[in-house]
């Protein structure tokens, strides 16, 4: 496991390396780069195609080596966590397995929505924008104008994406965990910018994404950097014995720690550190942005966990009643703000600002339950989120989406089906019993009020009500509410968008419904270091 | 199977039929009366199988539903929760038989859909009362709150929106804060036990066995809950917005039933739950009761909307109910109980019959009427008798109940008797004094003159309207005639209810006595 084992130069060995452990890592990357080998090899026509089949297969594939890994060979998990991931790059336990079976089954949704090229003409990631009428320009290339591609380059880039997520959650030393979040953080930053049809606030996105998430990436490894002087390791254990065992000097690590903690809370949208989330999710191409609040949102509180409660569980008495703050900033931010928006994927990015909230609750809590209740909320929100944005983006009107809550009005006349499906999300957004987002709401609170958390359980209930509010507001404006005239049309979505929708849908109903199984995996075992 | 289970799953499995069925309208609406008659035909052996005398809980039945949590699917009812479910497996078939006289929905609705949430929410408010899982109540609490606002959303009045989104916020945030307290209570119980449950008994063992300031805590989040849905002033705002914009058939299961949740949940889990923190904070809902009482009676007789009056009367009767409840003598719960019976059936036939004067009018403005009984002679009989009932006239079902909580809360909480008691002068002066607006006198008002045709025919208005209005027609008479039966039949001999109902009392009351009469 010693992926990067440092040390002088003489001692370099070769790191002893559980190929097994990080299989489904290795045929992430590997396919990513055989993507963008694809990329320059064949011909355009050839693309999509080729490129469809080896991310979803190396998706699949990775799922199936993960499934061996964690459920054949149990046993050697466990011995391999004790003796060799001490020193280790990366640790593969427990927590980590249900983080990427989740990023795993999240992605492959979300990779699903990537390749749809029926909801629009060329899929939203169309190469050339002019494609959409009379563009003017010049015509030389007449094959061209009439070839409805896609910029394919987008799959190796949600591969990469997807690799470091799953680094970044099973990162045990914080250098590893650095490395990691700039994987996942720069294809992001450019698949943000990929919507050609709606160029400008695509690209606005994109830059506003990248301008403040490079911030972020700096106030990380600012923090490293003085964790590392306070502990001289970066190793997570290494840090947590430092500031158990000795009496150096605290400024270094709470600084250390929170700049730390808000590269982390940044990827996680957590309120304030939100800002950049409304116009990321709202430029962003829609698929893309239900891969960013699924999978991110997973991969930063993955992180944001393993720190907590590696590091800095016997300081927890110091930075709760900061995070506390953090927490209820976020939820009632999301809460609020959410209830003033106009657009769909605005007010779903507010919301995921509140759901942040939730999350930090649980992350907080640093029992067993509480990385358990966590781990199971990111999984239940994870499906609700992608599916809402599938459902997103097959409301359109003649110029794209139609994303402004107005156009929304009366749909359940138009497409009842469509409607319910949605109703049934935002109701899980909500909270409602029977839904997965309520048991994981249970879950978190259930965790937070056992370790002594009662006012801050009181203040989230109080924020999930509010934040119903403007999830009913869209139900209401489906159900109750005459259709405008020239609303927009529910296009019938290919079979990749479907299925993408309805796995999200039905595993929001089951894991509402019927939560054991995915609980028992959650808490199938603590974190080891 | 118990009976028990089969009456949940009866009403559920007719919801979905209806919804397959629902293109064709006739089908549709006579699969929503089969389904309905049958689950009202298999009340009879359930109440016939339960034992007064025997176990607290009967007709259980428990499987695991999340076991991490100690969480079960179980059900079993008492005398409480048999008399509830009798009332709204009545009062179901009668709004579906009524359904197209009284109601008519807006334009581009369907029967089927109606027809459907409406047999859905009886489904789940039956297993509201028959829950004997916390977590299984809270789950159902909030999940019967969706189809009851697609059913005010979707079909109700002009102003349908904003009622729904209100009455879902408010109980929504109730029973968010209901959810803490039950969870408060879990982890109390894990404390204890080693392992949580959600077990409706064994929590009430432990919990009620907590210190005093951890119960008040829990009571208080569970009080909020249940008095938004009673609803006790001062959270009541929302009941006149929904049942003044709901349906009629809609607003009496509402009003009838729904609401009663509320008051249910006072007795089955307030109480034995937190008997000393109901004790110590009895005097604070027992001030909000009778101010209840006062307040919703005056602005009952006030009301323009004939929909608004009936929110505010059964808010003041929830203040009766609510007295009863936290005076903690056997009598006094008694009366509150079958008060919550008795209510339904008078409320519920108030309702009904004032939803036939507006089918008839077209308006629900009291002021558009005058002097119908000239018109409608039947109808005028059939809206004194509920009115008499709804005023507790000796005689009539209501009486009895009245009668028991005033005697019961005299004997702890003679002060708040003796102010509830001018409750009762006023529900005269409110029930007389509509009746009178609407019924006697010449013949007058927009609704009824301008039904008999164009301004030529103003001279002679009653026999005019006569001629446009009907009387009582056949499928009003069914539904009123088995009410009346009930009103006056339960006002001369309420014993089978009393028998029920008592031997499920008297463990509550055994409860708060120790505290609640010092």
């Amino acid at each position: 496991m010693d992926l990067a084992q440092g040390g002088p130069a003489t001692a370099l060995g070769v790191p002893s390396i559980d190929v097994a452990a990080v299989l489904p890592l290795l045929i992430i990357f590997t396919a990513g780069a055989v993507g963008v080998l694809l990329e320059a090899a064949l011909p355009r026509q050839q693309r999509w195609p080729a490129q469809v089949a080896l991310s979803l297969a190396s998706v699949v594939g990775a799922g199936v080596a993960l499934a061996f890994y964690a459920t054949g060979d149990f046993e050697r998990l466990t011995t391999f966590r004790a003796e060799e991931a001490s020193s280790g790059a990366l640790a593969v336990d427990a927590p980590a397995l249900f983080l990427w079976g989740t990023l795993l089954a999240l992605g492959l949704l979300a990779l699903l929505l990537i390749a749809d090229r029926s909801v629009e003409p060329g899929g939203a990631f169309v190469s050339r924008a002019a494609l959409r009428g009379n563009a003017g320009g010049t015509d030389t290339l007449t094959t061209e104008k009439t070839f409805t591609g896609m910029q394919t380059e987008v799959f190796p880039l949600t591969l990469f994406a997807l690799g470091g997520m799953m680094t970044f959650c099973a990162a045990n030393d914080l250098l590893t965990m650095f490395i990691a979040l700039e994987v996942l953080s720069l294809p992001l930053y450019l698949m943000c910018g990929l919507a050609r049809r709606r160029r400008l606030i695509s690209q606005e996105a994109a830059v506003k994404y990248f301008l403040l998430g490079a911030f972020a990436s700096a106030f990380f490894l600012y923090g490293v950097a003085m964790l590392y002087g306070y502990a001289g390791s970066v190793h997570l254990a290494d840090i947590a014995n430092a500031a158990s065992g000795t009496d150096r000097s605290d400024t270094l690590l709470f600084a250390g720690f929170g700049l730390l903690a808000i590269g982390l809370l940044f990827k996680g949208s957590v309120g304030p550190f939100h800002t950049w989330t409304p116009d990321v999710y709202q430029g962003a191409p829609t698929p893309v942005t239900g891969f960013m609040a699924a999978c991110t949102k997973v991969a930063a509180f993955g992180g944001l966990i393993r720190v907590l409660t590696v590091s800095f569980e016997s300081t927890s008495w110091e930075w709760r009643g900061v995070l506390t703050a953090v927490a209820i900033v976020s939820m009632a931010i999301g809460a609020i703000l959410g209830l003033t928006q106009r657009d769909v994927k605005r007010m779903i990015a507010y919301s995921s600002v509140a759901h942040a909230g939730f999350l930090l609750v649980g992350a907080m809590a640093l029992t067993e339950d509480g990385l358990s209740a966590t781990l199971f909320y990111l999984l239940a929100y994870g499906f609700t989120t992608l599916a809402a944005f599938g459902v997103i983006s097959l409301v359109r009107d003649s110029s794209g989406e139609a994303t402004d809550l107005s156009a929304w009005a009366g749909l359940a006349k138009r497409s009842p089906l469509v409607a319910a499906v949605f109703t049934f999300l935002l109701l899980a957004l909500a909270g409602i019993p029977l839904t997965s987002g309520f048991v994981g709401k249970f879950a978190v609170f259930e965790a937070a009020l056992s370790d002594g958390m009662a006012p801050l359980v009181v203040v989230a209930l109080v924020a999930s009500a509010v934040a119903a509010f403007f999830y009913l507001r869209v139900v209401v404006l489906m159900y109750f509410s005459e259709p405008a005239p020239d609303g927009p049309a529910v296009t019938v979505p290919g079979a990749f968008t479907t299925t993408a929708i309805a796995v999200g849908t039905i595993a929001t109903l089951v894991l509402g419904v019927l939560p054991t199984f995915a609980l028992d995996w959650a808490s199938a075992g603590g974190f080891t270091f | 199977m118990t009976w028990l289970l089969a009456l949940i799953l009866l009403p559920l499995i007719g919801s979905a039929a209806v919804a397959v069925l629902r293109n064709n309208r006739r089908v549709a609406k006579l699969t929503a009366f089969v389904f309905s008659l049958a689950t009202l035909a298999l009340v009879v052996p359930l109440w016939l199988s339960y034992d007064p005398d025997g176990e607290r809980l009967q007709q259980t039945s428990s499987m695991d539903w999340i076991p991490a949590w100690g969480i079960h699917i179980s059900f079993g009812i008492d005398g409480i929760a048999l008399v509830m479910i009798a009332v709204i497996g009545l009062l179901v078939p009668m709004v579906v038989l009524l359904f197209g006289v009284t109601d008519k929905l807006p334009s581009g609705r369907t029967p089927g859909g109606f027809l459907s949430l409406i047999l859905l929410q009886q489904g789940l408010t039956i297993a509201v009362f028959a829950a004997t899982d916390v977590f299984l109540f809270y789950v159902l609490f909030e999940v019967m709150l969706i189809p009851m606002y697609f059913l005010i959303g979707n079909y109700g009045g002009a102003n349908r929106q904003y009622a729904a989104v209100k009455f879902f916020l408010y109980s929504f945030l109730g029973g968010l804060i209901m959810l803490a307290s039950a969870i408060g209570a879990y982890s109390l119980a894990a404390d204890e036990l080693g392992q949580g449950t959600f077990d409706w008994q064994t929590l009430t063992e432990v919990v009620s066995q907590a210190p005093l300031t951890t119960q008040i805590w829990l009571f208080l989040g569970f009080f909020v809950a249940f008095a938004v849905k009673a609803p006790l002033v001062p959270f009541h705002t929302w009941l006149p917005d929904a049942a003044g914009q709901a349906p009629i058939g809609v607003a009496v299961i509402l009003v009838g039933v729904l609401d009663k949740v509320g008051t249910f949940g006072f007795l089955r889990y307030s109480l034995p739950m937190f008997p000393d923190a109901s004790a110590e904070l009895a005097p604070l809902v027992l001030v909000l009761a009778v101010a209840g009482i006062l307040y919703a009676s005056i602005v009952a007789a006030g009301q323009q909307d004939m929909k608004r009056f009936i929110a505010y009367v059964s808010i003041a009767h929830f203040g009766f109910i609510a007295l009863g409840i936290f005076a903690f003598t056997e009598q006094a719960q008694v009366g509150a109980v079958t008060y919550m019976l008795n209510h339904s059936l008078a409320t519920g036939m108030l309702i009904l019959v004032l939803g036939m004067v507006i089918a008839r009018g077209g308006s629900t403005k009291i002021s558009d009427y005058g002097g119908m009984s000239k018109v409608t002679p039947l109808l005028a009989g059939f809206l004194l008798v509920a009115g008499l009932s709804t005023m507790s006239l000796p005689g009539t079902n209501a009486f009895i109940s009245e009668f028991l909580v005033l005697l019961g809360s005299f004997e702890s909480r003679p002060v708040y008797a003796i102010l509830a008691t001018i409750g009762m002068i006023l529900a005269a002066i409110y029930v007389l004094w509509t009746y009178q607006r609407i019924m006697q006198g010449p013949v007058r008002g927009d609704a009824l003159v301008g039904a008999g045709g164009g301004p030529g025919t103003a001279q002679a208005p009653a026999k005019a309207a006569r001629k446009a209005i009907k009387d009582v027609g056949s499928r009003e008479l069914i539904v009123l005639v088995p009410l009346v039966a009930l009103i006056i039949g339960l006002g001369v001999y309420p014993k089978p209810v009393l028998d029920t109902v008592t031997p499920s009392v008297q463990p509550t009351v055994s409860v708060g006595e120790g505290e609640g009469n010092e």
